[in-house]
């Protein structure tokens, strides 16, 4: 079963290529302010302009949040982000959904730019995982609990 | 009884391995009970037990089809996390607009007035 993407598109001014080169490589400057992952503010989006580079935040005492990874890297047109960030709204490399972004020529000499994320089926099936990870913790909780109350007996 | 999507409930429901399994078959592929059965060594009425728990934690939805009820995954659970992405994806974009078209505006505005 496949779960409806999330499908949102804008326009702007620029051409598609400097609408991708605004996108990709100025995040930092434009991406709202408070509307993060980490908990402390962000003070750098990372975004390394490769295929398999890292997509995260860094903040300001250098502490980074990974939020996934560049898929393919293809300007002017297309740019494809892996979001790698799982139900408890924490960076799982085990989770990959897809967020690809296309800059299209618009009248004008602007550019549409369309964003899909897609796959968040697979959300689903993080839960479960999430499930198992939770499952192998409790015998470690129960034996540590066990020693401490052993100790103090 | 209001069927309410509770993050917890669907965490302590997938803590069986047997309920996690049929979980998993259900989320891979829409699957009759018959189905699931066949692919587990479990009976048919332990895998609609399974079924109900899993119903009740939201997790899994069943819609008729003929005379066999299909099992699939059941959207409310991800719909929170798709409707938080909507929201944050929709502020990420209007945030690039203003930003993309104040620096196209700053070099036409540039072009416009040569030194």
């Amino acid at each position: 079963m496949s779960i409806a993407p999330i499908v949102r598109s804008i326009q702007v001014k620029a051409s598609p290529a400097r609408a991708f080169d605004l996108f990709a490589t100025r995040m930092t400057e434009w991406w709202p302010r408070g509307r993060t992952l980490a908990k402390s503010p962000h003070a750098a989006i990372i975004l390394e302009p490769r295929e398999g580079g890292k997509w995260g935040e860094r903040d300001a005492a250098g502490n980074e949040m990974r939020w996934g990874k560049v898929l393919a890297w293809e300007p002017p047109a297309r740019l494809l982000l892996g979001w790698q960030i799982n139900c408890d709204w924490g960076y799982d490399p085990d989770l990959l959904t897809e967020v690809e972004l296309t800059f299209a020529p618009a009248e004008g000499g602007g550019t549409l730019v369309t964003l899909e994320h897609r796959n968040l089926e697979r959300f689903g099936a993080d839960a479960a995982r999430h499930a198992e990870k939770l499952g192998a913790g409790w015998p470690e909780r129960l034996a540590e609990f066990a020693r401490y109350a052993d100790g103090r007996a | 009884m209001t069927n309410t999507y509770r993050p917890l409930d669907s965490l302590a429901a997938l803590g069986d391995p047997t309920r996690r399994a049929i979980f998993e078959r259900v989320a891979a592929r829409p699957s009759s009970v018959g189905e699931l059965a066949r692919g587990l060594p479990v009976s048919r009425p332990a895998v609609s037990q399974h079924l109900r728990v899993l119903k009740a934690a939201g997790l899994v939805g069943e819609t008729p089809e003929g005379t066999r009820r299909i099992y699939r995954l059941d959207p409310r659970g991800i719909a929170a996390m798709r409707d938080w992405l909507d929201a944050q994806w929709s502020q990420a974009l209007a945030a690039f607009k203003d930003f993309a078209d104040q620096e196209t505006n700053d070099e036409q505005t540039k072009e416009e007035t040569p030194e």
